[in-house]
C-alpha cells in the first residue's frame, strides 16, 4: 500500500515535471543559431485569391532560392483568420517558423513580445541596407525609437473601385472626390435600383482601417502622442459617426452589409450589384471573381474637401505585409538570406505583380509596371496621402476593441436604431475601458 | 515495477483471499485494496496529463500579469496576486460588468437550451417507442444533427441566417410575411435566438438517443398493467415512463448542462471572434478576453471562476439527486 502510494506519487511528479518543462519551451532567450542551415520554415500570409493561388505564386520563387543557396524553404500559407493566433501560439511555445509574414499594423504589438529579430543596422546591412525601402513602408515596421521588428515586403493602399457601367447608367461622368459627392452619386445609383457602396460591417480590421482614416480627416487620432488610448475625443467620435452614418443616415451602404465579414462586399461589387467599393489592392481579387480590369475604374478614396494629401487630407492607411524572423530560429543566416532574396529587385517585381500590390523597394517602385492604371493610384496614395496606423504596443487590442464598437454601431444602424453622437461616444467609451491599463 | 510484483505472484490465491471475510495475511489485503487502484492508475495518469496539469497551469497563470510583454517567457511575468480576479469580479467596472452580462446570458441560454433539448428528445423518444413503418429511418434521420461535424453544420446555419440571401428570412419574410422587413439573425438582439436554435438543433438528438436507450429497460408489462387499470397515455408517461427514466435523466441533464454552458464551437463559428452582446456566451467571452486582447492572466482568472462555478453546480446537483438512493442506482 505504501509502496503503491510512493510509486503513484513518483509517477505523478515525473509527469508533472515533464509537462512543465515542455511548456517552458518559450523561455529560450537565445538570439538564433545556425544548427540547421539547410532548411527554413516560412509562414506566408494569404495574398492571392486563395491559398492554392499563393502556393502557385510562391513555389517557383522558393525553388529559385533553393537553387541559389541550397536552402530548402517549407512554406505554409496561413489564412488571415488564423495568422495572428498562430503567431501568438508560436511566440508562447517557442515552436514557430523561421521566417513569417505579418500584417504591418501588428508590427508594434508583436515587437513588444520580444520574439522577433530586431532589424538593427547590422541586420539591415545583411539585406542591402535600410535605405532601399520607401519611408512610408518603413513607418509601419515597429514603434518609433526602437529597432524595427520586420522588413517591408508588399505595400498596399485603399482606393475607390467603381463600376464603369453602373456609373454611366446613372449618368455620373467622374468618380466622387469628396464624401458629399459620393453620397450624391450614391443616390443616383440607388435610383437605378443598384446598391451604392459596400462595407464589411462585421469585419473588425476593415472597420479600423476606415475609422482611422476618417479620424485623420477630422484632425483627430485614437492615441495621444505618448501612446495612451484617447477614443472619446470629439474628433474621433465625429469620425466614427461619419463612417457609420454612411449606412445610418446617408443610407448609401445597404443595411445588409452590417453582418458582412467574409469579403461579401467584394463579391457584390464583382457581380455588378454594387457600384462602389473601398478596398486595398483589389485588382487580383476582382479578376479571380470574374470581373475584368476594363469593367471598373479606380480612384483615390474621397476626402472631406479638396484633394488628397497629408494632415486632414489623408485618404488611406499604409497597408501592407512585413517579413519578420523569429529570434529563436535555428538558421539565422539562412533566414536573413531569405529576407534578402524576397526583397531583392527581381523578386519584388514578380511577387508584387502577382499580388497587385506596390513594392516597398525604391528601385522597383519606379519600374513602369507599377506606374500605370490601378497601380499609379495606389502608388500615389502611398507616396502622398497615406498615414501609418498607430505604432503602439496596444495596436492589436485597439483593433479588436474599437473594431467591435463599430461593428455594434453598424448593427444598431441595421436594426433601425438611431446612431447619435452620444451612442457613438458611449460605444467608444466602453472600448477604451477594455484597453490594457498598464 | 516493485509494486506490481506481489499482486502478480499471488493471482492464483485471489479467489480464496476474497472469499474469506477476514483475510489472514497482509499481502492478501494489499492485493484486495490495491488492485482497483492499480487498474485505475493508467486512467488516472492520463487524466492528470490531459486535464489536471493544464488546469493547474491555468490557475498559476491567473495569478500572473501575463500580457504580450511576457508571453514569450511567461516564467518572467510578474506575479499580480489577486489583481486579475479583482478586475474580473468588479461588476461596477467595464471588464467585470461585461463578464457578469456574459455569465447571465450564458445561464439563460443554457437553461433554455437544455430544457428544450430534453423536452424534444424525450417527446420524440416516447412517440417513437411503438413500432411503425419507417421508424428506423426516422430514428436515423433524427440523429443526423448529432452526427454532423460541428463546423460544417454551424456554417450551414450561418448561410441560412444571412440577412440578404438566407433561407430563414426567405421563409419568414418572403413566403410567410411574418415580418415587416428581413431580420438580422447574426448581429443584434436576434442573435440570441439564432444561437439557441442552432444549439437545440444540435443537442436534442443526444437527449433523444439516451432517453431512447433508457426506455428499452422499462418492462412492457408495466404499461400493459397500467392500461388494464385504465391509465391513459399521459398517465402512463407520468407514472411509469418518467419515474423509470429518473436515473438516466439525472445524468443526461448534467451532461447537457455542462456541454451547453461550455460550448465554444457553436457561437464561435456562428459569430466569429467578437460575438454580439445578446449572444455573448462565456466561453467565447473568455477567449476574447485572453486571445484577442492578449491578456492571458485575466482570461485565466475568468476561466478559474467559471471552473469553480461549474464545480459548485455539479456538486450541489449530484448531492441533491443522489441523496437517499442506493449506490447501485447511481
Amino acid at each position: 500500500m505504501r509502496r503503491t502510494r510512493v510509486a503513484a506519487a513518483g509517477a505523478v511528479t515525473a509527469s508533472l515535471l515533464t509537462l512543465v518543462t515542455a511548456c517552458g519551451g518559450g523561455s529560450s532567450t537565445s538570439d538564433g543559431s545556425n544548427d540547421s542551415p539547410k532548411t527554413l520554415t516560412y509562414w506566408a500570409s494569404n495574398q492571392g485569391a486563395s491559398i492554392e493561388v499563393d502556393k502557385k505564386v510562391l513555389q517557383p520563387e522558393l525553388d529559385k532560392f533553393e537553387k541559389q543557396t541550397g536552402i530548402k524553404v517549407k512554406v505554409e500559407v496561413v489564412p488571415w483568420s488564423d495568422l495572428l493566433n498562430r503567431i501568438l501560439t508560436a511566440t508562447t511555445s517557442g515552436q514557430g517558423p523561421d521566417v513569417l509574414n505579418i500584417g504591418n499594423t501588428w508590427s508594434a504589438s508583436l515587437q513588444a513580445t520580444g520574439a522577433l529579430l530586431p532589424w538593427n543596422a547590422k541586420n539591415y546591412a545583411a539585406i542591402g541596407g535600410k535605405d532601399r525601402f520607401v519611408d512610408s513602408a518603413l513607418g509601419s515596421t515597429g514603434a518609433q525609437g526602437q529597432d524595427p521588428a520586420a522588413v517591408p515586403l508588399y505595400s498596399m493602399a485603399y482606393a475607390l473601385y467603381y463600376n464603369k457601367q453602373l456609373f454611366a447608367d446613372a449618368g455620373i461622368s467622374k468618380p466622387p472626390a469628396t464624401w458629399d459627392e459620393l453620397i450624391a452619386d450614391g443616390k443616383k445609383i440607388q435610383a437605378k435600383g443598384k446598391s451604392a457602396l459596400g462595407a464589411e460591417g462585421a469585419n473588425l480590421s476593415e472597420n479600423i482601417h476606415h475609422v482611422f482614416v476618417f479620424a485623420r480627416q477630422h484632425g483627430g487620432d485614437f492615441f495621444t502622442p505618448d501612446g495612451k488610448p484617447d477614443f472619446t475625443n470629439d474628433k474621433v467620435v465625429a469620425a466614427v459617426k461619419q463612417y457609420v452614418d454612411l449606412m445610418a443616415k446617408d443610407k448609401v451602404i445597404p443595411t445588409g452589409d452590417a453582418e458582412y465579414a467574409q469579403n461579401q462586399s467584394v463579391s457584390d461589387f464583382a457581380k455588378g450589384n454594387q457600384a462602389m467599393l473601398l478596398w486595398q489592392s483589389a485588382s487580383a481579387n476582382l479578376e479571380s471573381q470574374g470581373m475584368s480590369a476594363d469593367k471598373y475604374g479606380i480612384a483615390p478614396v474621397p476626402v472631406q474637401s479638396g484633394t488628397p494629401g497629408t494632415g486632414t487630407q489623408v485618404n488611406s492607411a499604409v497597408m501592407g505585409i512585413n517579413l519578420a524572423v523569429f529570434k529563436n530560429t535555428d538558421n539565422i543566416d539562412g533566414a536573413k538570406k531569405f529576407v534578402k532574396f524576397m526583397t531583392s529587385d527581381a523578386e519584388q517585381k514578380i511577387l508584387n505583380t502577382a499580388y497587385s500590390s506596390i513594392p516597398p523597394v525604391k528601385s522597383v517602385q519606379s519600374d513602369s509596371t507599377f506606374s500605370s492604371g490601378a497601380n499609379k493610384v495606389l502608388k500615389d496614395t502611398l507616396a502622398t496621402s497615406a498615414a501609418a496606423l498607430p505604432q503602439v504596443a496596444d495596436e492589436s487590442q485597439f483593433e479588436t476593441a474599437v473594431g467591435t464598437a463599430v461593428k455594434e454601431l453598424f448593427a444598431d444602424a441595421a436594426a433601425g436604431r438611431a446612431v447619435t453622437t452620444d451612442s457613438v461616444k458611449a460605444a467608444l467609451e466602453k472600448a477604451q475601458q477594455q484597453m490594457p491599463t498598464k | 515495477m516493485t509494486t506490481t510484483a506481489p499482486a502478480e505472484q499471488s493471482v492464483d490465491k485471489t479467489p480464496s483471499g476474497a472469499a474469506h471475510p477476514h483475510p489472514r495475511r497482509r499481502p492478501g489485503r494489499i492485493r484486495r485494496i490495491g488492485l482497483p487502484y492499480l487498474l485505475l492508475l493508467p486512467a488516472l495518469l492520463l487524466e492528470l496529463l490531459v486535464h489536471l496539469v493544464p488546469m493547474v497551469i491555468g490557475t498559476v497563470m491567473s495569478f500572473k500579469e501575463l500580457t504580450q510583454f511576457y508571453i514569450r517567457d511567461w516564467g518572467a511575468a510578474p506575479w499580480s496576486g489577486l489583481d486579475n480576479y479583482k478586475v474580473s469580479v468588479d461588476f461596477d467596472a467595464p471588464v467585470g460588468e461585461a463578464l457578469l452580462h456574459s455569465f447571465l446570458v450564458t445561464v439563460a441560454f443554457t437553461l433554455l437550451s437544455v430544457g428544450l433539448c430534453w423536452l424534444i428528445g424525450t417527446a420524440a423518444a416516447v412517440f417513437m417507442q411503438d413500432t411503425f413503418r419507417g421508424r428506423g429511418l426516422l430514428r436515423a434521420l433524427f440523429l443526423v444533427p448529432y452526427a454532423l461535424p460541428v463546423y460544417a453544420a454551424v456554417i450551414t446555419w450561418v448561410f441560412m441566417f444571412q440577412h440578404d440571401n438566407g433561407l430563414v428570412n426567405h421563409v419568414l419574410h418572403d413566403q410567410l410575411h411574418l415580418t415587416d422587413k428581413p431580420s438580422f439573425w447574426l448581429i443584434g438582439d436576434n442573435s440570441f435566438w439564432a444561437l439557441l436554435t442552432v444549439s437545440v438543433w444540435k443537442g436534442w438528438p443526444f437527449a433523444f438517443l439516451i432517453v431512447m436507450a433508457g426506455l428499452q429497460n422499462i418492462p412492457g408489462e408495466l404499461y400493459e398493467a397500467a392500461a388494464l387499470d385504465g391509465a391513459g397515455l399521459w398517465q402512463q408517461i407520468r407514472r411509469i415512463t418518467l419515474p423509470s427514466l429518473r436515473p438516466v435523466n439525472q445524468v443526461l441533464l448534467l451532461v447537457l448542462f455542462l456541454w451547453t454552458f461550455n460550448d465554444f464551437n457553436t457561437p464561435y463559428v456562428l459569430f466569429g471572434r467578437s460575438a454580439p452582446e445578446a449572444a455573448d456566451l462565456i466561453s467565447v467571452h473568455i477567449y476574447q478576453a485572453s486571445f484577442v486582447t492578449w491578456n492571458f492572466g485575466t482570461g485565466s482568472a475568468m476561466s478559474v471562476l467559471l471552473l469553480l462555478f461549474l464545480l459548485v453546480v455539479t456538486g450541489v446537483y449530484l448531492l441533491l439527486t443522489t441523496r437517499g438512493r442506493k449506490p447501485a442506482d447511481v
